[in-house]
């Protein structure tokens, strides 16, 4: 893969020339998720529920990751073992070379706050805020100062086409919108790892479509690992990398696809109306 | 994350709430206002207290007695010169006592019994001589009727009620309403009466002098009536005790032959038996006791009740402080409650922030902050409501002294430090109460919380 160059609206996550070691972005093919014969086992009443079931998968970094199967196959609680925000019952999760599980949760709370970024099926804003307030969230968990926070979440918006709803509440905006507002959220502490869980299940298929262009876009221009939950194995086939297929909560199937590099070579229109 | 940003998340998540916010921070408010009106009437009432003592003179007032006087009950306990050796009492003695730092004044105790007589009837009672300085020092003066009198030296007399009441045939009937002060006033002000007395002459026959014999003459005195005051005539206070004030040089001057004055003549420097030492400041009476009996005098004082009734106040503003503070307990479950419901409500909120990011100790904060405000507005509001209700009772109370025809009295009292303090108390209590529901938020798991609907 030729070296990326960042997206323009993305241009405060790194200076020009700035390799991506340097921002945190792993160079490829380095292992950016590894899980060794991961389990996580819930005890419902007498049942023993098995979400995660013995799962072993490498991620390299800059990949794009679809995670299919149907629902109570395991995805959403692999993700949130990833995502730092479940521990494993047993095996490991391990992270740009960090066991997940061996972090205190002060450990795992800065985890998710510079390594991770989190996109959800029901956009998860905070009601209360408005956009900018909702993007500048995670800058105030990260203690970036003030005056910064507020022009680098009001650029960031206004590249993912929310130039006029800065100060809208989630309420009053479309889901579409309300999902770039959380990809612009998600990515707002320059994560190493996108996590997506279902991030088109709320949204029309046009819409649908422009949001996974914009994930594909962050993957191929600034080399973000992309993990996604999806139920849908066309977009997975579209904009993924690779497929994995799960099911009972054990790893059924990885299927590589070869669209990626088709899809990056054709012209991706930004939602931000720049062609890159 | 900074302080300020938890603050500002603080208020903005009050806001959303704001009603039921704000009864919480009511409930508070009223907590503290019942703890600040309790302690600023207890804290009135002490100062009061103290205001009364300190003018009734009894706390800053050393009484000096020779130690030569066989009535000195204490002089074999006390160190010093022999009683025998002991300096007299006199003037002298007097001036010295003036020099001591922290003292006002000197004067000696006048007080004798004698015949008044008015519309020609013939009354007996005590005649006491009253320092001029009783006039701003001595509370048993306020509210008199009429006035204090002109000069230090003249003709007047000002007279205790029930005195008043004798003069004018007036029998109060037991258990009856008392007699009304201002109507006794408007038939007695101005008015003369005649006081006859013995006067002490030195003795003169034409021998030399004898130091120890001394003539008695009957005189008799006009004196205009000046002023009326109710004070209790059995209290235990020096000015008290007797029916008929006179001005003390004028009552001097007059040389009346009195029991407990040891003066054998009518000599320019006469010996008391006590001379009353009237100290600026009650904390200076230990000093000033010490620099009497160092001359060889004795000399007490009742500094000491001061510290009892000091104790009493503290007791009571302790229990004060406890009733007002119940009502600050039930607001604090009011705000553990507020605070546990909007766990509950923003319970996928708290999820969203650990997925982005927020530490348990963020969120703990938050609740905190979220708990402190609340104390912070509740205990500034309830300490405004406080002084307000203190105030109230303050001007309620008044009004009823003014008909029982009491002079009107500051009983409620909020100092700096009852603000502070209870706005302090307000946000300590605030926080604890925020301990559980702060430490449950920040113990969610994200997970959970996130499936939340």
């Amino acid at each position: 893969m030729a070296s990326p160059q960042p997206l323009g609206y993305l241009r405060h996550f790194t200076s020009p020339g700035e390799p991506f070691d340097s921002m945190g972005i792993s160079a490829p093919n380095l292992l950016a998720v590894s899980t060794e014969n991961v389990c996580r086992h819930y005890q419902m009443g007498e049942a023993l529920v098995r979400a995660v079931d013995g799962i072993s998968i490498d991620i390299r970094a800059g990949e794009f990751v679809a995670l299919l199967g149907a629902s109570g196959s395991g995805k959403s609680s692999l993700l949130n073992l990833v995502a730092g925000l479940d521990r494993p019952t047993s095996g490991a999760v391990i992270v740009h070379g960090t066991d997940l599980a061996a972090l205190s949760r002060e450990q795992a709370a800065k985890y998710r706050l510079h390594t991770v970024g989190m996109v959800f099926q029901s956009f998860n804003l905070i009601p209360s805020m408005s956009l900018l307030e909702n993007v500048e969230l995670p800058m105030r968990f990260a203690e970036v100062d003030r005056r910064d926070r507020s022009t680098l979440a009001r650029e960031s918006l206004e590249r993912v086409g929310l130039r006029g709803r800065l100060s809208h509440r989630p309420m009053e905006l479309s889901g579409g919108e309300q999902q770039r507002a959380s990809l612009a959220r998600a990515l707002i502490n320059r994560p190493k790892l996108l996590l997506a869980d279902e991030p088109t299940g709320n949204l029309d298929s046009r819409t649908g479509t422009e949001i996974m262009e914009l994930l594909h876009s962050f993957n191929q221009s600034l080399g973000m690992t992309v993990l996604m939950v999806t139920h849908e194995q066309a977009l997975a086939e579209k904009y993924a990398g690779r497929m994995l297929h799960l099911a009972d909560g054990k790893l059924v199937d990885d299927v590589p696809t070869d669209h990626v590099s088709n899809i990056s070579s054709e012209p991706v229109r930004a939602p931000w109306g720049e062609t890159q | 994350m900074k302080f300020y940003d938890v603050a500002d998340l603080a208020v903005r998540n009050l806001r959303e709430s704001v009603f039921r916010n704000s009864l919480t921070t009511i409930g508070i408010s009223v907590g503290v206002a019942s703890l600040v009106a309790m302690l600023s009437l207890g804290i009135g009432l002490q100062q009061l207290a103290s205001r009364r003592l300190q003018k009734s003179g009894l706390f800053n007032t050393v009484v000096a007695t020779s130690r030569r006087d066989l009535r000195n009950f204490r002089e074999q306990r006390e160190e010093g010169l022999p009683p025998a050796e002991s300096p007299s009492l006199n003037e002298l003695a007097r001036k010295k006592f003036e020099q001591i730092p922290g003292v006002v004044e000197v004067y000696p105790d006048i007080r004798f019994v004698t015949e008044v007589r008015f519309d020609d009837k013939p009354h007996l009672t005590t005649v006491a001589g009253i320092p001029f300085s009783a006039r701003n020092n001595d509370d048993a003066f306020d509210g008199m009727q009429g006035s204090f009198f002109s000069s230090d030296a003249s003709p007047e007399v000002i007279l205790q009620k029930s005195f008043a009441e004798e003069l004018l045939g007036i029998t109060p009937k037991p258990g009856a309403d008392n007699t009304n002060i201002v109507a006794l006033a408007k038939s007695l002000l101005g008015r003369e009466l005649t006081m006859h007395y013995a006067e002490r002459t030195a003795y003169s026959s034409g021998g030399p002098s004898d130091s120890t014999a001394y003539s008695v003459v009957s005189r008799e005195r006009a004196l205009k009536i000046v002023g009326l005051t109710d004070l209790d005539p059995d209290s235990m206070r020096g000015t008290a005790r007797a029916r008929v004030f006179l001005p003390l040089n004028f009552a001097q001057d007059l040389h009346v032959m009195q029991s407990n004055l040891r003066d054998t003549s009518a000599s320019d420097s006469p010996s008391y038996t006590s001379l009353s030492v009237r100290v600026q400041n009650p904390n200076q009476v230990p000093a000033v006791e010490d620099g009497i009996k160092k001359m060889g005098f004795s000399a007490f004082s009742v500094v000491d009740a001061s510290r009892s009734m000091r104790q009493f106040f503290a007791v009571l503003d302790g229990f004060l402080a406890i009733f007002g503070s119940l009502a600050l307990a039930v607001a604090s479950i009011g705000i553990v409650n507020t605070l546990v419901m909007a766990i509950l409500e923003r319970r996928r909120e708290i999820g969203i922030m650990k997925a982005l990011g927020a530490s348990d100790a963020d969120v703990r904060g938050l609740f905190f902050a979220e708990a402190g405000a609340m104390g912070l507005v509740g205990g500034a509001v309830g300490v405004t409501l406080g002084w307000a209700i203190g105030r109230l009772i303050n001007f309620g109370m008044n009004i009823y002294l003014e008909r029982q025809h009491f002079p009107p009295a500051q009983i409620w009292s909020v100092p700096l430090w009852l603000v502070l303090s209870a706005i302090t108390f307000s946000i300590v209590v605030s926080l604890l109460s925020g301990l559980y529901p702060a430490s449950r938020a920040a113990r969610l798991d994200p997970v959970q919380a996130l499936r939340y609907e």
